[in-house]
């Protein structure tokens, strides 16, 4: 089972949650470094997007609370194949912007003149690291990493893609709960979609909407775990009455 | 100075019209939403994107495009208006869609496109600049990186006052001027400026001081609007039975 690294101090759990919008200013200070989501007029740092303001030492980080994927060198992501080429495969990663999977990328040895399509098909789903992005945001994905792999039957749904944090939890301890009480495989990609397969997979992607929806909020491992007790207890309950 | 006079609905001449609602996050499918009620009319905003651009041979490769859609629908006004876009919405659109480039930070979405929906439910002059104010409510909501919100307000002149936010009714009058007015708070940079009519400079300087004024009101209305719609997110509702 994979779990997501997540780097130090990045979480939204911060003692520091007030909501900012755009144009508002956080901290009218030259002794301060402008991270992302900001910018810097004069000597104010103001957000860019509606989020919440996260600092790491002296660098002032807005994380957003909403918007799009935008993809970033490094990032796992969930894709889908949606189109074909002479040595490439078009990926929708659920982004305003396609990827690339060039026949390199790949773990398989493509034989010379052989069809793509035996490889990867339109419609199958990947789980792929974002190897290059250009300055005018075209992609390329990578196969080429231990943890990146084809997926299989399951079910796939979106969550807003800046929660996706939220959801894996420090140090991936949300997805790990919500994985070992519903038995399910879960991969989670950056780009908020999030692929599930096994027996109580509607009580699983139930719980990530959960987490989804109240990402601001502190103490919601407990929460979600009662949600979770309670969703598996209706369920059996229901199994022992048809028996 | 504004003198004290009454108005038809009772308002001071400074006054915006009452009730003055901004609400975020209206419309489900859209990426999102705003709703401007600023008396009787009212103005539905969607922001669909930043998406591919469609077809492809318009897109530009250094920013997104921004395409605004104004549009009235046909029981908005008290005699039915024809569907479809004319002459008037096309340049509200256009007027609107240039406004809004100057907040939103286009160079962070390249090759992309941002599709603003503006209907007006109900119309009773004024709604440029509600969709407006909408639009910019909606833009932030669907968390598009902008420099600012982005205010916007009529002033006017109506049996020789000097008011804000005129209803049909004052712009009906016989002297009557209005001129929409949005700008950006933090820069002071005016970005919509319409009017026609005869006016005497003094009379436009004292129509932009009133519409700044009015402007600031709403500003921190769709603040508001922004930090109730996204202040649910961080309180607990009960766990669904």
């Amino acid at each position: 089972m994979y779990l997501l690294k997540r780097k130090k101090g990045d979480y939204m759990e911060d003692k520091n949650m007030e909501i900012v919008y755009p144009g508002s200013v956080i901290i009218d200070s030259l002794d301060v470094i402008p991270g992302q989501n900001v910018y810097r007029v004069g000597s104010k740092v103001i957000s860019k997007r509606v989020g919440i303001v996260v600092k790491k030492g002296s660098i002032i980080n807005v994380v957003p609370l909403n918007g799009v994927y935008i993809p970033k060198v490094g990032d796992f992501v969930i894709g889908e194949i949606v189109d074909i080429g002479v040595s490439f495969w078009v990926v929708d990663i659920n982004s305003p912007y396609d990827a690339y999977l060039g026949i390199y990328d790949t773990k398989d040895f493509i034989e010379k003149e052989s069809d793509l399509a035996d490889y990867y098909d339109v419609g199958d789903l990947i789980f792929a690291k974002i190897s290059k992005v250009t300055r005018t945001k075209f992609v390329n994905v990578t196969l080429k990493d231990p943890q990146a792999k084809k997926l299989g039957k399951g079910m796939v749904i979106n969550v807003t893609p800046s929660r996706v944090p939220r959801i894996i939890g420090k140090g991936g301890s949300m997805i790990k709960l919500i994985k070992e009480r519903t038995n399910t495989r879960i991969y989670v990609g950056q780009n908020g979609a999030i692929w599930i397969s096994g027996e109580n997979m509607e009580i699983a992607a139930e719980a990530i909407f959960y987490v989804e929806e109240h990402s601001v909020v502190k103490g919601l491992t407990e929460k979600v775990a009662e949600l979770l007790d309670k969703r598996l207890g209706d369920a059996n309950g229901k199994k022992d009455k048809e028996e | 100075m504004v003198k004290k006079i009454k108005r038809s609905d009772g308002r001071a001449p400074d006054e915006l019209r009452k009730p003055y609602i901004i609400k975020a996050g209206v419309v489900k499918r859209a990426q999102g939403s705003a709703l401007v009620q600023s008396g009787k009319t009212i103005v539905i905003a969607a922001v669909y994107g930043p998406k591919k651009v469609i077809p492809k041979h318009l897109e530009d490769r250094d920013k997104a495009i921004l395409r605004c859609r104004y549009n009235m629908i046909t029981f908005s006004v008290k005699d039915r208006k024809k569907p479809g876009p004319d002459k008037r919405s096309v340049e509200i659109s256009k007027v609107i869609a240039n406004a809004l480039s100057r907040v939103v930070m286009l160079e962070e979405y390249p090759r992309t496109l941002i599709d603003v929906d503006l209907e007006v439910i109900q119309a009773d002059a004024g709604t440029r600049v509600a969709a407006l104010t909408a639009a910019s409510v909606a833009l932030a909501d669907a968390g598009i990186a902008m420099k600012d919100l982005m205010p916007a307000v009529a002033a006017g002149r109506a049996n020789g006052q000097i008011l804000l936010d005129l209803t049909k009714e004052e712009e009906d009058a016989e002297d009557a001027v209005d001129m929409p007015f949005a700008y950006i708070p933090s820069t002071g940079e005016i970005t919509l400026l319409q009017m026609d009519g005869i006016v005497d400079l003094n009379e436009i300087k004292k129509m932009i001081d009133l519409a700044k004024k009015g402007a600031q009101q709403i500003y921190e209305l769709q603040v508001k609007a922004l930090k109730e719609r996204y202040a649910a997110l961080a309180t607990l509702s009960e766990v669904v039975k």
